[in-house]
């Protein structure tokens, strides 16, 4: 059997967690599909190599404590695609901050509703409300309201999956057919992976929906502890 | 320069963070620092090439930083499963729901200022 030692320490697990994002950009490119997400194939490589080498989950997230660090100026970050879109914010600013509110109001009132109606706890509620935003964001709220960040994580990126396959579909349903529009509702309900569909709509449609996601980040900075305190979860 | 973009970013989380404290942490302080960096880039304090290198490499890789996060599923499996059909419903309904009202709002305002 292999030696533990050779893999029990913070540079193979590193090492893990950055050749398996490769690894999933590489095949991501190989395939052409806009849908295929890295992470399909890095979480399902690590389990295996954590597997195999037998070490324990704990460990690995222990040694990634580098990574988990880069999500704060990750979410910094976003200011730099803020600016860069300041044009469109500044054209549309009324509109575009009108739909992105309800958007977030929606989206965190519906997770509380929905999840009252289906008798989930309050930690699915806490972890599920910052769920329409980019993930990074989404960790950091769920973290300051008293969520699980590995289950908001995890609601994010199925979030972004179920946005970005129904939207066309959705957006096509209910007649939504200005660009900005649809940008913004790509961006603001699915985040990265409906900015990559949008993409594929048209130019505005995904200059829009990348800014849409750093908008709702801040939009639902704001409502989401205002909606907690008064409903005092 | 690489660490003059990462020294900026990490000032402004900072500066975030001090505002977040006097504020009761109402708001987590990288959000209020990315909003900071907005300002910065707006009123010219910051140039947007010294921060683009660093910041651009972040926003584009997002994915692997939340990686090791992920694997903490594993542990939640147990509480997870009981719910999960619950849970996929509510992330469905929900997200349809942002979708659709974020849109309509839009487009009905932007007819409105074109009448």
């Amino acid at each position: 059997m292999m030696k533990t030692e050779f893999v029990m320490n913070m540079p193979f697990m590193l090492m893990l967690t950055i050749g398996s994002y490769l690894l999933g950009l590489w095949v991501k490119k190989k395939s052409g599909l806009a849908l295929l997400h890295p992470f399909l194939i890095s979480i399902p490589v690590i389990i295996m190599v954590l597997k195999v080498t037998d070490v324990p989950c704990s460990f690995y997230m222990e040694s990634n404590r580098l990574i988990d660090f880069m999500l704060g100026p990750c979410v910094v970050s976003l200011g730099l695609l803020l600016y860069d879109h300041r044009h469109i914010i500044r054209r549309n600013f009324l509109s575009i901050m009108s739909a992105v509110m309800t958007g977030s109001v929606v989206g965190v009132a519906s997770v509380y509703i929905l999840s009252r109606l289906m008798g989930l706890d309050d930690i699915f509620i806490l972890s599920l409300e910052p769920k329409s935003v980019t993930t990074p964001i989404a960790m950091e709220l769920s973290e300051s309201i008293g969520g699980n960040i590995s289950l908001t994580a995890v609601s994010v990126v199925l979030c972004g999956f179920i946005g970005a396959v129904s939207g066309p579909l959705c957006l096509q349903l209910f007649r939504i057919k200005s660009p900005v529009a649809k940008g913004l509702a790509m961006g603001s309900a699915a985040h990265g992976l409906g900015t990559a569909r949008a993409v594929e709509m048209g130019a505005i449609e995904g200059a829009v929906s990348g800014l849409a996601i750093a908008l709702m980040g801040v939009m639902t900075a704001l409502i989401l502890p205002l909606f907690n305190s008064i409903l005092s979860l | 320069m690489i660490l003059k973009g990462f020294f900026i970013i990490l000032l402004h989380w900072v500066a975030g963070n001090v505002i977040s404290a006097l504020a009761a942490d109402f708001i987590p302080g990288s959000i209020i620092g990315m909003l900071l960096l907005l300002c910065s880039l707006l009123l010219g304090l910051v140039k947007d090439d010294d921060v683009r290198p660093v910041a651009g490499f972040l926003t584009d890789n997002m994915t692997i930083f939340f990686l090791p996060a992920f694997m903490g599923i594993m542990d939640l499996w147990g509480i997870l499963k009981l719910d999960l059909l619950a849970w996929i419903a509510v992330i469905i309904l929900s997200t349809v729901m942002v979708l659709i009202s974020t849109g309509i709002v839009q487009q009905l305002l932007e007819r409105r200022k074109n009448l």
